[in-house]
């Protein structure tokens, strides 16, 4: 089609109209943009600058180093050590199952593990590192560090774990810790963020959870740069966390693991406890457990074989076990006699063997009968008719009171778990909890520390401290904070006669040095160290008239849980008392037999500072307690820590 | 009539043809992609892999592309128009037997030495096929209903064809620069209301077709549509591109964090940030300045070649001239109103600045037929 030079010229023209009209619409468009540009980045810069580094910035707490815990010397008894664990990161590894086959020849890992492992990579981003074996010896971490040219993506890792280096001696008293659970989170209050830091470690019992505020510290944070799927790109800042306070207890790591030994295969338990500051030395429960086993989490075999133990290991029997305290209760009740004045330390009575007590008979321990008692002989040979006889005099308010004045039936402040307030009971306790009135059936029981009376090993030792040196001695288990030493609480004079109290402390030094005292066979021979004490035997059931009649059975033939408890208190030395000790072995039988040796055992060691010369121990027993000891130099607590070279 | 005088009034010949090529607008092409290499290497981490050197390579090979395509005359391009655009045709056929899918789309064909995408080879080709038809088409008749329906098949049979990979912004693109090549060649002003007014309601019938049995757009277009309308309402989901690149640019200020400063694009919360969003890169590292300058440079190369089309007496290389340039505008206008949150997000690069092969290749290309209509204007 030939065109005209007219026709070329319109249609340049147009063409030149028209391209004008387009590159300036183009031009508008590209100021909207300017302006869309200058709108977002000048107009709104703040706020967008705020939301890039809220994307950018992320905070992580840095875990506080827990506080260690010491004994009275110094000793380690809670420390954080550095626990290794084998983590995979799936996209260092490549293939995945081939680094875990060569993995598995090196150490031991079990099918099960390798599909959790697998399962878990899955799941997360692939620079997040997923454990395959925590707690892992030194020996598997060399190996694997080893071959690690051949293993990409594993690296072992060091983090911080508690140790209790003195194992199951200081179970009950430190307790535990463990990981953050659910339970222990929904029980909070509005949880510390450092909570939520996977298995961060808490003090689940004892002293551990008691002082868990002084424990922990505060959690640093570090400020990091992550990207888009949370990969850490570089710490901007950090800010250290305070590390938890470091405790020293009152404990004696030695006496302690002394005790625990000497306990060893009876359910039992025994208080030593300072007699001038309170200071518990020792506080040891029999059997016990490796806390160190519920810190990396127990397993379900070991858990069920301590709950199914009928000796409860878990129990922590020194605070947490309240028994009737039998015949050791005689002091208090013939205190609260003679500090009322209704009789004089000469004062007898008859013992029959029994006393109709408003129309019911109550049996002394032995049948026959005591004959004539005073004060000292009653409680020498530990006379029950002698008190029934007081009780009625005296009445429950006087002795429930008495009670209390010793520290029992009410709560001791000791950072342990379950801490029991036992019971001293009055009319008004009985009339609130049965809506019964008191009987006097009731005081004569309460009398000899049966019936409703109930008492912890640890209340008992207070209230033989008292009786040692009367003055209100409370028990103290923290003996300073950081270096810096808990004040001694109570100790003041507690008001009560001195002739009473010199009286009641010869009459159980006659328990334990007389010939026909009921200890005489746990006496100690050593003049300096010779000891004042009184035994208990609490009956768990009750002794019908048809049994009586027909003859009472010996405590070894029945079965072990009906047989009575055995206990045993004492303070010595009793010129110038230093200790006061108080055991309890469970269905042990007599006092004298079951727990006095015991009681006499400890309060050497504590005495000597270690194993007592055997000249301590009357001849005929020497030859048995070279043995013993032989025996026991060697017991050593169970610690289950892997590795503890490796620290 | 002087040496001088003859110089200029006929077409120069052999090399002499190097020093009459539009040499401001081939400096502002390296320029803009020079800005690219520098985005590139900063979002590397500073380095030149994976990204920056394999650009500067594929950009020296384009450049030097470009001037060869430049010294030929444009007289036998024109001749090569409508066999090119036949040709391109064919490979969009063929992309959508035999393509590699990518990216839930059907795009390219792999040559072994780099994937060609017909699709971005069609927007030249059809440029210089509507340029050709309105070179021949006497203007008396460019208004002629007979005479439109030709381009508009013309423009059609490949937008569909794209639409079919499914790639919704290269089709648009298409139908953008085919309809503004019309309108330049000098369509009647009524075809054009008609066909906007009709888009209003092929836009209506997209919207009301959701969700029916006769559903016009694939989920994830009317997703991304919906994200667009509203990104707030799902910012980690859909609408996570719009409202971190916002934040990205937002937060650059006026002058920017600095070189290899940017924190959002470093640490990844910038989706594809070496292509479709390498701009949120430069905004948030340079600011204000950096992306208005930036936007400088592409608006000079706009008008560079307006006034060499408005120059240039011959219909052919004007028409074609002014499509590139459209073409050019198109591709960065929508990229950038797409970061900036102004369009919704379908996946067109930046030009010269986004990593990618093929897109600079045929973009340099394009401009080697624009230089050789500079070069062989008639004097």
């Amino acid at each position: 089609m030939k065109k005209t030079r007219a026709e070329n010229d319109i249609s340049h023209r147009r063409l030149s109209r028209r391209a004008a009209l387009l590159g300036g619409a183009q031009l508008l468009f590209v100021g909207g943009l300017a302006a869309r540009m200058q709108y977002l980045q000048v107009d709104q810069a703040d706020q967008f600058r705020l939301l890039a580094e809220e994307n950018r910035i992320n905070i992580r707490l840095i875990p506080p180093s827990r506080g260690e815990v010491f004994d009275r010397n110094g000793l380690s008894l809670a420390r954080n050590a550095p626990s290794y664990r084998i983590v995979i990161v799936r996209e260092d590894a490549g293939d995945v199952d081939a680094v875990l086959n060569r993995l598995s020849q090196i150490i031991s890992l079990d099918q099960e593990t390798i599909t959790r492992v697998k399962d878990e990579m899955r799941r997360s981003a692939p620079f997040l590192p997923v454990t395959i074996a925590s707690d892992v010896t030194w020996d598997d971490i060399s190996r694997v560090s080893v071959n690690a040219p051949a293993l990409p993506g594993i690296t072992p890792e060091v983090g911080l774990s508690r140790v209790y280096p003195q194992g199951s001696d200081f179970a009950h008293v430190l307790g535990y810790v463990g990981p953050v659970s659910d339970y222990d989170l929904s029980k909070i209050e509005d949880p510390e963020p450092v909570l939520m830091i996977p298995r961060f470690q808490i003090g689940k019992v004892g002293v551990e959870t008691k002082l868990e505020p002084l424990l922990r510290g505060k959690a640093g944070a570090k400020r990091v740069e992550v990207n888009a799927t949370g990969r850490v790109m570089r710490e901007l800042d950090r800010r250290e966390g305070i590390p938890g306070s470091d405790l020293q207890l009152t404990i004696d790591a030695k006496l302690q693991g002394y005790v625990q030994a000497r306990l060893d295969g009876e359910s039992a338990s025994a208080v030593v406890m300072d007699c001038d500051t309170g200071d518990l030395v020792a506080c040891s429960s029999a059997p016990t457990f490796d806390p160190n086993l519920f810190v990396r989490g127990i397993s379900s075999k070991d858990y069920s074989e301590l709950t199914a133990n009928k000796y409860r290991p878990l129990a922590s029997k020194t605070v947490q076990g309240v028994y009737p305290p039998g015949s050791t209760f005689k002091m208090i009740t013939a205190m609260a006699a003679l500090e009322d004045g209704l009789i004089g330390p000469d004062d007898t009575a008859y013992c029959p063997g029994h006393l109709e007590v408003s129309g019911r008979r109550f049996h002394c321990w032995k049948r026959a009968g005591h004959g004539w008692v005073d004060l000292e002989t009653s409680l020498k040979r530990s006379c029950d008719v002698y008190y029934y006889d007081l009780a009625v005099k005296v009445g429950i308010e006087r002795i429930s009171d008495m009670a209390r004045k010793f520290g029992l039936g009410i709560k001791h402040d000791v950072p342990m778990s379950a801490v029991a307030k036992g019971l001293a009971p009055n009319m008004e306790w009985k009339a609130q909890t049965y809506g019964q009135s008191w009987r006097v059936g009731d005081t004569v029981n309460v009398s000899i520390g049966q019936g409703f009376m109930l008492a912890s090993p640890m209340q008992l030792a207070v209230m033989t401290a008292r009786i040692a040196t009367g003055r209100s001695v409370e028990p103290r288990l923290i003996k300073s904070i950081d270096g810096v030493e808990e004040p001694v609480r109570g100790g003041e004079p507690m008001g009560l006669n001195e002739n009473n109290l010199r009286k009641m402390r010869k009459a159980m030094f006659e328990v334990v040095n007389d010939r026909r005292g009921t200890a005489y066979g746990s006496r100690i021979i050593e003049e300096e160290m010779r000891m004042a004490g009184k035994t208990g035997t609490s009956q768990v059931r009750n002794i019908t008239a048809a049994e009586r009649r027909a003859g009472v059975i010996r405590n070894e033939d029945l079965p072990w849980e009906r047989r009575d408890h055995a206990l045993f208190v004492n303070f010595a030395p009793y010129d110038n008392p230093r200790y006061a000790v108080a055991v309890i072995v469970e269905h042990g039988g007599g006092g004298s037999k079951a727990a006095a040796p015991i009681a006499r055992d400890i309060t050497l060691q504590a005495l000597y500072g270690g194993p007592p010369p055997v000249e301590a121990y009357p001849a005929k027993d020497r030859e048995r307690i070279t043995e013993q000891q032989e025996r026991l130099r060697d017991a050593q607590p169970q610690v289950s820590v892997p590795g503890k070279d490796q620290a | 009539m002087s040496y001088l005088e003859y110089a200029v009034k006929t077409a120069p010949t052999g090399f002499r043809k190097i020093f009459h090529l539009n040499w401001a607008v081939a400096l502002l092409l390296a320029s803009v992609a020079g800005v690219g290499f520098l985005m590139l290497y900063s979002v590397a981490g500073g380095s030149f892999t994976p990204w920056a050197e394999p650009q500067m390579k594929r950009f020296v090979v384009g450049f030097v592309m470009m001037i060869m395509v430049a010294m030929i005359p444009i007289w036998f391009w024109r001749s090569l128009s409508g066999l090119a655009y036949l040709g391109t045709l064919v490979l969009l056929v063929a992309v959508e037997l035999f393509g590699t899918v990518g990216m839930g789309a059907q795009r390219w064909i792999d040559l072994g030495f780099m994937r060609l995408q017909p699709s971005e080879l069609m927007k030249i080709t059809l440029v210089m096929l509507l340029a050709a038809y309105y070179d021949w088409l006497p203007a008396r008749r460019t208004s002629h209903p007979f005479w439109v329906l030709i381009p508009v098949i013309l423009i059609i049979i490949p937008v569909l064809l794209v639409l079919r990979q499914p790639d919704l912004g290269t089709s648009i693109l298409l139908l953008a620069a085919g309809g503004g090549l019309m309108f330049l060649a000098g369509v009647h002003w009524a075809y054009f209301g008609a066909v906007i007014a009709s888009g209003i309601g092929l836009v209506t019938a997209v919207f009301q077709s959701r969700g029916t049995t006769w559903q016009l757009l694939k989920d994830y277009q009317y997703r991304r549509i919906d994200t667009f309308l509203d990104p707030s309402s799902d910012p980690l989901g859909a609408g996570y591109h719009i409202t971190q690149s916002k934040i990205a640019l937002g937060s650059g200020g006026w002058t920017g964090r600095g070189f290899m400063q940017g924190t959002q694009s470093r640490l990844n919360f910038l989706p594809e940030k070496h292509t479709d969003f390498i701009f949120t890169t430069l905004a948030e590292e340079f600011g204000f300045v950096g992306g208005l300058s930036l936007l400088g440079l592409y608006a000079l190369i706009i008008l560079f070649c307006v006034w060499s089309a408005l120059t240039n007496k011959d219909r052919f290389s004007s028409l074609l001239t002014l499509g590139i340039a459209l073409n050019f505008f198109l591709f960065f206008a929508v990229n950038m109103s797409m970061v900036m949150g102004l369009a919704p997000v379908v996946g067109v690069p930046l030009p010269l600045v986004s990593f990618g092969g093929s897109a600079m290749l045929v973009l340099l290309l394009a401009f080697g037929l624009m230089q050789s209509a500079h070069v062989h204007r008639p004097r």
